[in-house]
């Protein structure tokens, strides 16, 4: 890819990072640095279209401590469980082998597995080497009769977040707008539900959450034609430019294909999240509006009553036990502000939440939800983020992934809301999963155990 | 506090409950050079023998006074003065367990008169030790019968006589039937690793490893405690005794011999664990040794690695009362609900459980309420696994007996190093049936490719 190109991701119009501070994008200090590259950011945007291969083109460090590590879960296509890469080896790069070798692994993905399509990622080596990755993938989808779609995300072209631009990047490019969707089926017109179209962007069904709201989706008409990219398929990917509607939820990962498709196709776009009542709520909320049927926003109403009173009674047990316990939340960008919300429904009190890729705009409501002392973290310095734990007299630390075991090891008691986790915690029955996670997190009576000194510790010898 | 519900039903389905004679044969088991001889029909000895083979994988020693209905009504009391006079001669035991049976208890047996008239007709075999053991299994259990013929063979072996401390360094273990060989080697162990030296009551582990030795077979036990070590128990510093169905057996050492004892109600888990190492460090006056406390850093790190699988996760456990008490406080510790406790017998310190209820009953009575609890994970034996199946839960076999599983025997749950090994197991067992939000089928995929992909992957 060349710099300009690079540049051209790096500019997106509709992030609110884009107007002021960068950070998402700033380069990364050598020594002191955290978080994927950029072909592990475009990889994890698309592995999630369950019917595709997914060839990861280099040598082994890219794939080979990385296949199959996500939470993302498929309801019924399971290629992408499959880990695929070219393995280059010495040989390969100093004859110059890659091209052929890559060709080859096309085939036998093709031959072997028969995939709706095959996605090639590209890596650092290949990329250096100087790999003609788009060629070899036309010649490929020529020769094979499938679609090969290249993603030129190599490693050293940045951050994790413009990986995933660069995936968004190439489905519009090459995927979204190649096939009409299918007309909608006989058995699932109602009398007076309307049905619409719309997309959801940007969320990948860890640990099967999104299933805790799709049926919610069914009952008030909303056909999804796809979800970018938890358990998609191609052919659903193909067909996004005809919704009548996109949500981008939660990342700002896939902004991009949002924005295009209302260049493109005038389609609207709202920003949301299914983490909490509140914000589930108000993500079916705006998709009403957004539709503009006074229909669909009555049944909408509806809906939410009774879900919010059936989530309200499941939760009251458990907001009696965490009433008033202290929480500090450690994540970024549009999760710093939503979670927060999630917790203070529960009946916790957020002593400090994570900015880390937080925008102006997550920064205000962060201080409109947790008042003006509200303490933010802006640094991942995992030291720091124990001091603070400590200074606020929390009671749990929720954050990601990488933190959870300095947390552990310290005897904290931890929740994982990171997206390789296998727990779904979205919509309204994902809030009541996890308030039962931080009831237990905080109750186990292991934390007693581990604290208590030895009995033999200040004795000695007895 | 638990509510102790007894068996009401009329019918044992599925029955976790196992005969005290199979106990009290199972603690001779432990003894060196010896002989159980259960005094009833042949077929409760075979049944007994297949059912100990299948659990070891070992030749068991067990013999029996093989009553036919001809004796049982003009008396059988000849059958066991000829048992005993073949085995002596045949196998030249050191030590036999006399055990009686339901039949030969209903009968009415007069062992000690027996065992006076093989002493008369029988001098040349004065040496051989013959432990009467009154073990009907119309009462109690394999835990009780086992407690029964510890408590015999104190009676029969151990002086009764107050002797002065000459053996600082050795101290007397008695182990109750829920611990298996394995367990017993790392309670040596942990024993000796403070310079301790520990004569076990019985010792399973001893015999009932499974070793190969160069004779090949041994028609008596393979090992074992012997006489000697036995008779000299009045001269240790203390005794530990390991599982609350001990406490007679213990009470009647400690008054034979006025040693003082310890008593644990079990090793698993980390306090129960740190009061094991504190009194063996208070006894032997050394400091815990670094090996013992890397090894509880360990289960600490254990600990709270493995913390999410056990919040609130119901389970359902059915074992002998010493076992069942031991997960149950060993579970409860890692913050899981047992949701059912199921006893095979129902002695009233059951009721110091902290679950709600324990019932006496059986595997029927288990599975029941795993379902009605909607429990996550079962504990029980191996004929447990076709209720697993059933429910499709994870099963963690335990108790007796383990006959689909090899090296049930050898697996330690105790300690510090058996509790890490039981948190990691319990938590892979969860996980790998950990029930993941259903995968949703949207209405509007009728007709598409989609319908006609199979559902439910992962």
């Amino acid at each position: 890819m060349k710099p300009e190109d690079i540049l051209a991701l790096q500019n997106e119009p509709a992030c609110a990072h884009n107007n002021k501070s960068k950070s998402g994008c700033a380069r990364p200090q050598p020594g002191a640095t955290q978080g994927g590259c950029c072909f592990d950011g475009a990889r994890n945007a698309l592995l999630p279209i369950a019917d595709c291969a997914h060839i990861v083109h280099g040598p082994i460090g890219c794939a080979g401590s990385s296949w199959d590590n996500r939470g993302t879960r498929s309801s019924g296509a399971d290629l992408y469980r499959i880990g695929m890469t070219t393995d280059l080896n010495e040989m390969d790069v100093i004859m110059g082998r890659g091209e052929k070798r890559l060709y080859r692994a096309i085939r036998q993905a093709v031959e072997s597995r028969h995939p709706a399509a095959v996605f090639v990622y590209a890596t650092c080596v290949p990329a250096l080497h100087g790999d003609d990755i788009g060629m070899v993938c036309k010649t490929a989808s020529e020769k094979f009769g499938v679609p090969v779609i290249p993603v030129d995300g190599a490693g050293f072209y940045g951050n994790k977040n413009l990986g995933n631009r660069v995936a968004a990047d190439v489905v519009y490019k090459h995927v979204i707008g190649s096939r009409e969707p299918d007309p909608v089926p006989d058995s699932a017109k109602r009398p007076g539900i309307a049905t619409h179209d719309v997309n959801l962007i940007g969320e990948w069904n860890v640990g099967g959450e999104f299933w805790n709201v799709a049926p919610l989706f069914d009952e008030l008409g909303l056909r999804i034609l796809c979800t970018l990219s938890g358990d998609s398929r191609f052919r659903e990917v193909q067909t996004m430019h005809r919704a009548e509607a996109n949500m981008v939820v939660c990342s700002k990962a896939m902004l991009t294909v949002a924005r295009k498709l209302n260049e493109d196709y005038a389609t609207p776009y709202f920003e949301g999240s299914f983490y909490g009542v509140k914000d589930t709520s108000q993500a079916f909320r705006d998709f009403a509006q957004t539709l503009n049927d006074p229909d669909l926003t009555a049944r909408t109403e509806a809906m939410i009553r009774r879900e919010e009173a059936r989530v309200e009674e499941a939760l009251e047990p458990l907001r009696q036990q965490l009433r008033g316990k202290r929480v500090l939340i450690f994540t970024g960008g549009y999760k710093s502000w939503s979670i927060v919300s999630a917790m203070q429904d529960l009946g916790m009190t957020v002593v400090a939440t994570g900015t880390e890729k937080s925008t102006e705009e997550d920064k205000a409501r962060i201080l409109e939800l947790m008042g003006p002392d509200a303490r933010m973290i802006s640094d991942n310095d995992q030291i720091g983020l124990l001091r603070t734990y400590h200074e606020t007299k929390a009671d749990i630390m929720v954050a990601g992934d990488r933190y959870i075991y300095p947390t552990l090891k310290s005897r904290i008691p931890f929740l994982d809301i990171d997206h390789v986790r296998s727990i779904g915690y979205a919509g309204y029955s994902g809030m009541i999963e996890l308030g039962h996670r931080l009831c237990s997190a905080i109750k186990s009576p292991i934390w007693g155990q581990v604290k208590k000194p030895s009995p033999w510790a200040d004795k000695g010898a007895a | 506090m638990a509510e102790l519900l007894p068996n009401t039903k009329p019918l044992a389905v599925n029955p976790l409950k196992v005969s005290q004679p199979i106990g009290a044969s199972l603690a001779f088991m432990g003894l060196g050079r010896c002989m159980p001889l259960e005094h009833g029909a042949r077929g409760c000895t075979s049944f007994n023998k297949l059912f100990f083979m299948r659990h070891f994988d070992e030749p068991i020693p067990l013999q029996t006074t093989a009553m036919d209905m001809v004796t049982t009504v003009m008396g059988p009391d000849d059958n066991v003065v000829e048992a005993l006079a073949t085995i002596a001669e045949k196998n030249a035991p050191e030590i036999v367990g006399l055990i009686t049976t339901g039949l030969s208890e209903t009968q009415g047996a007069d062992i000690p008169r027996t065992i006076k008239a093989f002493r008369v007709a029988y001098p040349q075999y004065e040496q051989m030790a013959v432990v009467p053991v009154n073990a009907t299994d119309t009462l109690g259990c394999l835990e009780t019968g086992f407690a029964l013929a510890v408590e015999a063979i104190i009676a029969a072996l151990v002086p009764d006589r107050w002797e002065a401390v000459h053996r600082p360094w050795q101290v007397n273990v008695l182990v109750s039937s829920m611990h298996t060989p394995g367990d017993l080697e790392a309670l040596r162990d942990w024993i000796e690793i403070f310079g301790l030296s520990p004569i076990f009551l019985p010792d399973i582990a001893d015999s009932l490893d499974g070793h190969l030795i160069p004779e090949g077979f041994s028609t008596l036990t393979y090992g074992g405690t012997g006489r000697d070590a036995i008779a000299s128990m009045g001269q240790s510093a203390a005794t530990l005794v390991i599982g609350p169905s001990l406490n007679k057996a213990a009470d009647l050492l400690k008054q034979r011999t006025g040693v003082p004892d310890f008593r644990f109600d079990s090793l698993m888990g980390l306090e129960d664990c740190d009061d094991f190492s504190q009194a063996l460090a208070e006894l032997s006056r050394r400091p815990v040794p670094p090996k013992l406390e890397r090894q509880r850093t360990q289960l600490l790190d254990a600990l709270v690695d493995c913390n999410f699988h056990f919040g609130d996760t119901p389970v359902a456990i059915a074992a002998d009362p010493d076992l069942l008490g031991a997960f149950t406080r060993f579970l409860t510790g890692l913050g899981a609900a047992v949701v059912a406790a199921i006893a095979s017998a129902g002695p009233a310190r059951l009721a110091e459980l902290p679950v709600e209820k324990v019932q006496v009953g059986d595997l029927e009575d288990l599975e029941n309420a795993a379902v009605r609890h909607d429990a996550q994970l079962l504990i029980t034996n191996s004929h447990g696994a076709e209720i697993a199946r059933r429910l499709k839960l994870p099963l963690l076999r335990a108790g007796f007996p383990l006959y689909d599983i090899a090296g049930g025997h050898a697996r330690a749950w105790i300690g510090y190093r058996g509790s890490r090994q039981s948190l990691f197991d319990i938590s892979n067992l969860l996980q790998s049936f950990r029930q993941e939000i259903k995968p949703h089928r949207s209405i509007f995929w009728d007709g598409t490719p989609r319908m006609a992909e199979s559902g439910d992957i992962r």
